[in-house]
């Protein structure tokens, strides 16, 4: 029978069914990172258990880590703890870990695909919920919580319940400079963000097929902004070449079999889903958020929401505390909103491709004077590498850009890279909550190229009308 | 892990929906390492005012929801972030039960795993409970997760579903990790018949 890639991802994962209780499914890769970890070694310590595969597990330093002058000690104490607490976790078990010196260090749901760590066909589980990235591979791959995290250092293998499946088709043609962060946006704002609750989404359809490995990780890191457990594409020729001679690949293995077995993972024709959701690639317009949620989203030829307009209460109720909170009025043109600050980075829009993007937008402009800041900061030193390689940084350095080193950094604010009360600031992370990105702090998510058009503006711009120098 | 049985409690009411576990517990408490001690953190930038002084304005402070170790709040509660941290806050707190018309997925099973009870219920009878809450000073409830029932204080009941394997978890507060492990024989065996595809030795 035909069977879509979650199907067969789980069938070939099944360790132990028994009826009335979860299945036992097995992990094959295990991310870990700083803040999630301490309290599931902590567990294992008590206990007395070991980690089972560390040859299996993976480690990184990405949320605290500072993104300034790394010769420099950290100067938060506690952020310091937490990062020595990871080492020594990762010592005493045997873990890898890629520390701040380590030449593959960066987010760890950069540096997973970029290792060659994530692969089509796997189940990677990693205590955080953009754990959803590593779908865009078509492994199923999701965030779990600490006492998870311990449960698979412990046993390598999670209970589960088999979700439900929603197909989302994106046909068409995206129009010049839309990008894959505008239909993750645009997703989210058709189907809401608990739109997905329960289900595991394949993303399908000729615009999902015509996006790059980098913008199909864009939009599997969002999944979990609709809610959905994880999100998956099923591998295709371009997996295949993405992953080609990357470090971590099975040894003595030739590339044709990887490729057979990857490819057996796709979904087969004539599979079927719970739920199908379709979206047209031509009517998807840049996306930019208004409110403090993901949801809150319109294109950048819309306006704020009208109340009045709003007919279900709780939904209007929602609408106007995230219109307050974000300072703006109803009914407001989003390209009269004037920000304050300019972060391109974190694990949904910092990759190569996401930085050659902004860095097109800004050639030969200024950074706008009313521009607080404005800065890059890469998924990983891998990134950052070849960014100079290719003379990026000095793009974005001569429009007054700075240029930082690789972490989550003002994604989510734990390092001293963070909003002040009041700042409004263009980001391409995946989060617009309030406070997210400092106490205080407004956000409007947007794409790489929107993010750096309004940086050299002050306020946004719709990206279909910049004049590239 | 906690068990959970019966508990009776003051109901505490968040009338938002979409409450993220960034607002559940803030980034600048994730960078302890201890598993408790989270409670006075919970809700902090909507709980308390710059100074540090209880927020006048967040219903929850008001003195006649001291102590409520039910939470009633909207739907899509839990969203975002995975961090355990926001079960570990509310725990500390004391709300040990959560009603909502639903939850997202990661805080859900959080919640299970540390001895606490998520409950959806249909979201006309949040609604209602949002004006009972508010109608009548000291509302309890009283939930009771072996009979699978809420008791109002006039004595009407409110059924609700649980997943059985999760319900016999939190009655008798087992460990999860140990009941994986009693199919030990079962793990050894899927690692030595699939073909789990090793990372090289780097
Ligand atoms: S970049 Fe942001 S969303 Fe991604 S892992 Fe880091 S903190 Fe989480």
């Amino acid at each position: 029978m035909a069977q879509n890639i979650y199907e067969k991802i789980w069938n070939a994962h099944l360790v132990h069914e028994e009826a009335g209780q979860d299945s036992l499914i097995y992990i094959d890769r295990h991310y870990v990172h700083e803040v999630t970890s301490p309290q599931a070694f902590e567990g294992l310590r008590l206990a007395g258990r070991n980690v089972r595969r560390p040859e299996l597990t993976f480690a990184t330093l990405d949320h605290n880590i500072p993104t300034t002058d790394r010769s420099q000690p950290i100067s938060d104490p506690m952020s310091k703890k937490q990062i020595d607490t990871l080492t020594s976790n990762c010592k005493e078990f045997g873990v890898a870990l890629f520390d701040m010196d380590d030449a593959r260090n960066g987010i760890v749901h950069v540096i997973g695909p970029e290792l060659g760590l994530t692969q089509p066909g796997l189940t990677i589980v990693c205590g955080d919920s953009h754990t959803s990235t590593h779908g865009a591979f078509g492994a199923l791959a999701f965030g779990i919580g600490t006492s998870e995290v311990e449960h698979v250092l412990a046993t390598q293998t999670l209970p589960q319940r088999e979700a439900k499946t929603m197909e989302i088709r994106v046909e068409g043609e995206l129009k010049p400079g839309i990008t894959a962060k505008d239909v993750i946006l645009a997703i989210i704002g058709k189907i809401g963000t608990a739109g997905g609750t329960g289900y595991v989404i394949e993303f399908t359809g000729s615009v999902i097929r015509d996006l790059s490995m980098e913008g199909r990780m864009t939009v599997c890191n969002m999944t979990i902004e609709a809610g959905a457990r994880a999100g998956l594409i099923s591998p295709d020729a371009k997996t295949i070449e993405y992953l080609q001679g990357r470090s971590y690949l099975p040894e003595g293995v030739s590339p044709q079999s990887l490729a057979k077995r990857w490819s057996a993972f796709a979904s087969d024709s004539g599979c079927t889903y719970d739920t199908l959701v379709e979206l047209n690639g031509a009517d998807i317009e840049p996306q930019v958020t208004w409110g403090t949620s993901p949801g809150m989203v319109t294109g950048v030829t819309g306006t704020t929401p009208v109340l009045a307009d709003i007919a279900d209460h709780n939904e209007r109720l929602s609408a106007d505390k995230a219109l307050k909170y974000m300072d703006l009025p109803e009914g407001l043109l989003m390209t009269f909103i004037r920000i304050d600050k300019v972060f391109i980075g974190s694990c949904t829009n910092s990759r190569i491709e996401d930085l050659r993007e902004a860095s097109r937008a800004v050639k030969g402009y200024d950074v706008a004077p009313s521009v607080k800041l404005a800065m890059v900061v890469p998924g990983s030193q891998a990134v950052k590498r070849q960014a100079e390689a290719e003379g990026l940084d000095k793009i974005f350095t001569e429009a007054g850009f700075e240029w930082r080193e690789a972490g989550c950094s003002m994604c989510l604010a734990m390092n001293d890279d963070r909003l002040d009360p009041g700042e409004r600031c263009a980001s391409t992370s995946n989060r617009n909550f309030e406070g997210r990105q400092g106490k205080g702090g407004r956000t409007h998510l947007v794409s790489p190229a929107m993010a750096a058009a309004a940086a050299v503006e002050g306020h946004f711009v719709d990206i279909r009308d910049w004049k590239y120098l | 892990m906690k068990e959970f049985t019966t508990l009776t409690g003051i109901v505490a009411p968040l009338d938002a929906s979409n409450v993220d576990t960034d607002q559940i517990i803030p980034k600048q408490f994730l960078k302890r390492i201890e598993r408790t001690g989270y409670g006075e953190f919970l809700f902090f930038d909507w709980r308390l005012r710059e100074d540090g002084s209880p927020n006048p304005d967040f219903e929850m402070n008001a003195a006649r929801y001291e102590g409520a170790s039910v939470l009633l709040a909207r739907e899509n509660f839990g969203c975002g972030s995975s961090r355990e941290h926001a079960p570990w806050a509310l725990d500390g707190f004391g709300l040990r039960c959560i009603l909502a018309p639903s939850f997202a997925d990661i805080f859900f099973n959080n919640c299970f795993n540390n001895g606490m009870l998520p409950i959806a219920l249909p979201a006309a009878t949040i609604d209602e409970l949002f004006e009972l809450v508010r109608a009548s000073e000291g509302y309890e409830l009283t939930v009771d997760l072996p009979e699978q029932k809420i008791t109002r204080p006039d004595g009407s009941t409110i059924g609700f579903d649980v997943d059985p394997f999760r319900k016999d978890c939190l009655l008798k507060g087992l460990d999860a990790i140990g009941l994986t492990l009693k199919n030990e024989s079962k793990i050894s065996a899927y690692e030595s018949n699939a073909d789990i595809p090793i990372p090289a030795a780097s």
